[in-house]
């Protein structure tokens, strides 16, 4: 690790005047993926500016009657939250599926947000990576890339984006709340996150020196009915093969609508727009949830060692649906 | 002649627990002799060729940086028998992450920075790293592991296999695994003009104290190795590992003491990992299911720079009775790390390969798998024709079959389906060979009237220090309160390793005869006063030990959950059944058992070591990439054993049983995923991914 | 060529009810500030990476993974760790002598991230806390409670039955 300054930001305004001024400077949150990825040199900040304190640590209730969930809110605390568990159990879910228990103590939701890919070569600096060094290759894509994507990526990367949390939220349509050095914007985090293309250094649409300061969930009839499910490797403390986010609004039986969102198969957290539209206007049957399934899937390119997570999508999506179908 | 016994048997608690739980026990690291510095190990980005050059400029010029240690610089060694501790001697580079130099720091973390400026110029070749069946490179290595025949052969399998009425002929393949124990390998070397010290998180201080002396030119009695309390071996500790000679070459060059820490990445390179296998198992058997041919070949790798063949087909040299029997080791040599011990080296792999065919031949003649090993027990060692010195593999399947409620089925079956949910059991036997090795140790009474034990051995969890104190108890007939027992220091009486479940065997020997030694000698009452102390070998009595067939033996029974979705399989529960001779502590047996039996899931659905061919090295290199089980993982795991009166293993009649618990696990599992799914898996983990896409919803 | 020099920063915490004040280099972990510096070495270093909890310390009375937290983040923290869990008199936590009883643990390198673990995870449960098995009833300490809460923290040795148990015992679980 290279020596770095540290500096306690006294206000949002402040964190963003002091890292936009220095291109090796990074926001410090929970630390949880930063100092990790330091240790291993991938990442090497000369400053960091420690945000974890910034009053971002509430949550609100907006007029719109969504919640307003501060960027330094933890983990577990958002997931402890009453009106996250009853309004928007998805969420929850996620966030407890995610990590351990004590990890989720000190992440934070901006971090995790953030937090980069969890693909083998990106964390060995020994090894090429166009994500960590752009032009000097992905050996993902001949090598080991059983947990890599299947939809979207591009022939400089494969990886995908670990989290568990911005799925669910992705599922809720979230917006992100940004201060920036030209002032404060909002942006959908359907979009937030990019698709690697030719730049997969880029994890994100912000630019350097943005902070999160929030991240607000609307109102949502469907997020009541909801759910999360994930399979992995082992039963708990491991990262998602595929997970699904999925939020239902029936109406007699009807899906009004429909929210089904995939995690560990895209360099975003994948929005499953074509089952969504599948499943509108009808029963929830379990035809339907194939159908809608199949309708998301056949866009998938499976890479010679991840072609498992076609069908794993397709059966995690309708047992997912039926199950949240079936929830009161 | 045995020892009476009064309070070998008991469950008494472990007897460093208190430290334990107080975070005082002191691990290798956790020593910080005054004036040390800082080491940390550089490692090859190449998988073959030579290191050319080194500039070590920009980490010399980090501030606490107080050197760089290659090759060209680097202290020269003395031979010693194992080619991977010769490190820093030549520019050779023979896997990748092979140790290449070393930072030495007044600080840590001026260390791991500098450690990423170290520019290292190599010339690469080629490497070829892939164990495949069809690799050209195959020889039989004349002995595997210990000292075992690379080749059986009785009868004639090729004959007794074509007349067979019921055959099966199966390939399995077993992944690169590593040990993993939580406390990573660390030294803390201290070189005096006239000596070493060395704290070293080792499973045996005597043989490392003996490579130390040797690499370095020393007296064996200039060097001392300390290692109180190891935080778990699992076999990668065994043998003392490169670090440990890169932390008394780097103190010796700084002339300051040096902490060197083994990072939890490194432990994927250098510091040992079971081999892959590839195994083909053939079996014949009447419709009665008794065996008549028995074939076992196995395919396995080393480095380029020793020979390490695992024995991974001697258990079906044993196991059953047959008169027709083949087995062989293949090895083939790449450019990889060399192999090293892993819990149960050879039989884990071997039996799950062995009691997957067995499964697979019960299915075959329609004879209940539990049935069928019971109508293939041998009277002797179908191999030796030695006696056995006692074998309860019968009582432990009856005992296991009961306790689990196994329903006997007869050819394919499948388990019940509950919702998305398909479940299954399954059975498979468990082996473990009982030796013991010569070992010295010493019993004293003091002046205050306890008692104390010195025996250069090692507690590396398995509870030796516990159970050495309740053999010495009763060797003494005193209570366990009154004696003390020290351990994990080389000035010690020599002792061997704790490995091949030989601790409580060996170094139990040596303490029986100490301390009947000692109450001879007060017995006689002609000694000046206290101290009186008693020194012992047990060399000559070893030698002597009877030619009998010495093993333990146990059953382990399994369900399985399958996840008819995802392929996700559970473990709701296990029991295992075990024969291991006289249990010395209820309690740290029972751990023992269940430690095994709990990695022995995580190789069935978890473990694996991904070869990445390209470079070489193995990709998948941490905890989060390389999963062992977690606690939710593993839910009910009952434990059972057979009393065995062995007289014939050892005074104490104990058999080991740090081992055992681990063989046959991932074929039991297996197995219940077959009675589950239908599917036989004859690769290992059964992960996700190799279910999904074959079992039907 | 020149290297960029440490940068240090002044840290005060109170570890175990004792109060510190030390210049330390910005780099250094939790963990290592214990280890190396107070000579601290309850707290274990399994992988400093996150991924296996021997390290787990409670930081203003939450489990956390010391490794991955920086010293001078924490600066002002209450720290405890396992060193501070028995009384003053010596007398064992409940938890530590329920892990002795119950042979919880063989190596015992991942005891003390286990114990402090455990005991943030039974106040976490205390405080309604849900996990990723809780259902829609209140949170209520199962034992398949306790494995879900408990799986950050590595066992190689493979004691989870047992420490499950001593956790149960000690949460009066039937
Ligand atoms: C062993 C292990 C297992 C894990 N398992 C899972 C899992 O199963 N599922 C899962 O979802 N996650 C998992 N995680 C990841 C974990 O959730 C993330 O590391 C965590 O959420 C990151 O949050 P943090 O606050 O610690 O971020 P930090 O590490 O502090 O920061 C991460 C990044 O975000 C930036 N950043 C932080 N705050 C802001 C802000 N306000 N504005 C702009 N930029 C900011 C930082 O500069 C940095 O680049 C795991 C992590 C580990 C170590
Ligand atoms: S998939 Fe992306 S992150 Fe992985 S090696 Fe390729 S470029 Fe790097
Ligand atoms: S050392 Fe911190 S989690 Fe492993
Ligand atoms: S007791 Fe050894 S790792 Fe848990």
């Amino acid at each position: 690790m290279r020596p770095f300054d540290y500096h306690r930001a006294a206000d949002p305004r402040a964190a963003v005047a002091a890292v936009a001024r220095r291109p090796e400077a990074r926001f410090l949150a929970g630390g949880t993926n930063l100092i990790d990825l330091m240790r291993l040199g991938v990442e090497a900040p000369e400053l960091l500016v420690d945000v974890s304190r910034l009053g971002g640590g509430r949550i609100a209730e907006t007029e719109a009657g969504g919640l307003l969930i501060g960027a330094s809110v933890r983990n577990s605390e958002l997931a402890a939250d009453h009106r996250v568990r009853d309004d928007y159990p998805v969420l929850a879910q996620a966030l407890l599926n995610g990590a351990s228990g004590q990890l989720r103590n000190l992440a934070t939701v901006a971090g995790n947000l953030l937090q980069r890919t969890r693909c083998l070569y990106f964390q060995d600096v020994t090894k090429p990576c166009n994500k960590r060094s752009p032009g000097s290759g992905c050996p993902a894509i001949e090598g080991e890339h059983a947990n890599l994507a299947i939809f979207g990526h591009s022939e400089h990367c494969v990886a995908t984006h670990p989290s568990d949390m911005a799925v669910a939220m992705v599922a809720l349509d979230a917006t992100v709340h940004l201060e920036g050095p030209s002032g404060p914007r909002t942006t959908p985090l359907i979009g937030f996150h990019r698709l690697p293309g030719d730049a997969p250094d880029r994890d994100t649409v912000l630019h350097h020196g943005e902070l999160i300061t929030a991240v607000e969930l609307p109102p949502l009839a469907a997020a009541r009915r909801s759910l999360y499910r994930k399979a992995r490797e082992r039963r708990s403390f491991a990262f998602a093969l595929v997970s699904v986010a999925a939020a239902l609004e029936l109406d007699r039986g009807e899906v009004r609508d429909a929210r089904v969102a995939l995690g560990g198969v895209a360099h975003v957290p994948w929005r499953a727009t074509r089952a969504e539209e599948m499943l509108r206007g009808g029963p929830l049957t379990e035809e339907r949830a194939h159908a809608a399934a199949e309708a998301e899937l056949a866009h998938a390119t499976p890479l010679r060692d991840n072609a498992y997570k076609v069908p794993l999508a397709h059966r995690l999506i309708v047992r997912t649906l039926l199950d949240v179908a079936e929830r009161p | 002649m045995s020892v009476a016994v009064r309070s070998i048997g008991a469950a008494i608690d472990r007897v460093e627990g208190r430290e334990k739980v107080t975070g005082e026990a002191k691990y290798a690291y956790e020593h910080s002799p005054p004036g040390f510095v800082y080491a940390t190990a550089l490692q090859s980005t190449i998988a073959k060729g030579e290191v050319v050059g080194v500039d070590a400029e920009a980490a010399l010029a980090v501030p606490g940086v107080l050197g760089v240690l290659w090759h060209e610089d680097a202290p020269r060694l003395h031979e010693v028998s194992d080619a991977e501790l010769e490190i820093l001697q030549s520019p050779r580079v023979a896997y990748r992450g092979q140790i290449v130099g070393a930072v030495i720091a007044e600080r840590y973390e001026a260390a791991r920075q500098a450690e990423r400026l170290v520019r290292i110029e190599y010339s690469e070749h080629p490497h070829d790293v892939l164990l495949r069946a069809d690799h050209p490179g195959f020889y039989e290595p004349e002995k595997v592991n210990p000292s075992y025949p690379g080749r059986t052969e009785e009868g004639d399998f090729d004959q007794a296999f074509a007349t067979a009425e019921v055959t099966i002929d199966r390939t399995y393949e077993t992944p690169a695994e590593h040990n993993n124990p939580m406390e990573p390998h660390a030294s803390v070397a201290v070189w005096r003009e006239d000596g070493i010290t060395v704290y070293d998180s080792t499973q045996g201080a005597s043989s490392v104290q003996d490579i130390v002396a040797k690499a370095f030119g020393l007296e064996r009695e200039r060097v001392r190795v300390l290692s109180a309390h190891v935080g778990g071996g699992f076999g990668s500790k065994g043998t003392p590992r490169p670090h440990v000679i890169l932390a008394v070459m780097a103190s010796q060059a700084v002339r300051r003491p040096v902490k060197l820490a083994v990072t939890r990445q490194q432990m994927f390179d250098f510091t040992g990992y079971r081999t892959p296998t590839i195994q083909r198992v053939r079996l014949g058997c009447d419709r009665q299911g008794r065996l008549s041919a028995t074939a076992h070949a196995v395919y396995e790798q080393s480095s380029t720079i020793r020979e390490f063949a695992e024995q991974t087909a001697t258990p079906t040299r044993m196991m059953y009775s047959g008169e027709n029997r083949r087995t062989s080791h293949h090895l083939t040599r790449l450019d990889v790390p060399t192999p090293s011990w892993m819990r149960a080296p050879g039989e884990t792999p071997g039996m799950y390969a062995l009691e997957s065919a067995v499964d697979e031949l019960a299915i075959a003649a329609g004879i209940d798998p539990v049935e069928l090993r019971l109508r293939n027990e041998p009277e002797v060692d179908p191999e030796t024709g030695h006696r056995w010195s006692s074998r309860s593999l019968v009582a432990c399947l009856r005992e296991g079959a009961e306790r689990f409620g196994w329903i006997p089925r007869h050819g394919a079956s499948r388990g019940p389906r509950n919702g998305h949910w398909l479940t299954g059991t399954g059975v498979a036997s468990s082996v473990y060979p009982a030796r013991r090795r010569p070992s010295e140790a010493r019993a004293r009474l003091e002046p205050d009237g306890g008692y104390v034990i010195e025996i250069a051995a090692a507690d590396i969890g398995t509870g030796a220090r516990t159970a050495l104190t309740q053999i010495a108890a009763d060797a003494l007939e005193v209570s366990p309160g009154e004696v003390r027992v020290d351990l994990g220091d080389s000035g010690y009486p020599t002792a061997p390793l704790a490995g091949g479940s030989m601790g409580t065997a060996s170094w139990g020997s040596a303490v029986v005869k100490a301390c009947r030694e000692l109450r001879a000698t007060l017995a006689r009452g002609d000694t000046p006063g206290l101290p009186v102390e008693a020194h012992v070998d047990t060399g000559a009595e070893v030698q002597g030990d009877e030619a009998l067939a010495r093993y333990a033996f146990g059953a382990q029974f399994v369900e399985v959950h399958v996840n008819a979705d995802t392929g996700e399989v559970h473990v709701p529960r296990a029991v295992g059944v075990f024969a291991a001779g006289r249990i010395v502590n209820a309690k740290t047996a029972r751990s023992q058992f269940i430690g095994g039996m709990t990695m022995g899931i995580g190789m069935a659905l978890h473990e694996e070591s991904l070869l990445d061919l390209r470079f070489g090295d193995y990709a998948n290199h941490d905890l989060a990439t390389y999963h062992v089980p977690s606690c939710a993982d593993i839910e009910e795991l009952e434990v059972a054993w057979i009393d065995e009166h062995d007289p014939h293993v050892n005074p104490i009649g104990a058999k080991g049983i740090g081992e055992i618990g681990i063989v046959g696990t991932a074929a039991a599992v297996a197995n219940a995923v077959h009675h589950a799914t239908g599917i036989r898996f004859r690769a290992l983990p059964i992960t996700p991914a190799r279910v999904v896409g074959r079992v039907s919803r | 060529m020149s290297a960029p020099p440490p940068v240090h920063a002044e840290v005060t915490l109170t570890v175990n009810g004792l109060r510190h004040s030390l210049v330390l280099d910005t780099r250094t972990s939790l963990l290592d500030l214990l280890r190396e510096r107070l000579d601290l070495t309850g707290s274990k270093k399994g992988c400093d990476h996150g991924q296996c909890g021997a390290c787990t310390i409670l930081i203003d009375g939450r489990r956390a993974n010391a490794c991955l937290a920086l010293a001078v983040a924490h600066d002002g923290a209450r720290i405890e760790t396992v060193e501070g869990l028995a009384g003053e008199d010596g007398e064992l936590h409940a938890l530590q002598s329920a892990f002795i009883e119950h042979d919880a643990f063989q190596c015992g390198y991942c005891t003390p991230g286990q114990l402090c673990s455990a005991v943030a995870m039974l106040e976490e449960i205390q405080r309604g806390w849900p996990s990723a098995v809780t259902g829609e009833d209140p949170v209520a300490p199962t034992r398949a409670e306790i494995r879900e809460r408990m799986s950050g923290n590595l066992c190689r040795c493979g004691a989870y039955v047992n420490i499950v148990e001593a956790i149960a015992d000690v949460a009066e679980m039937p």
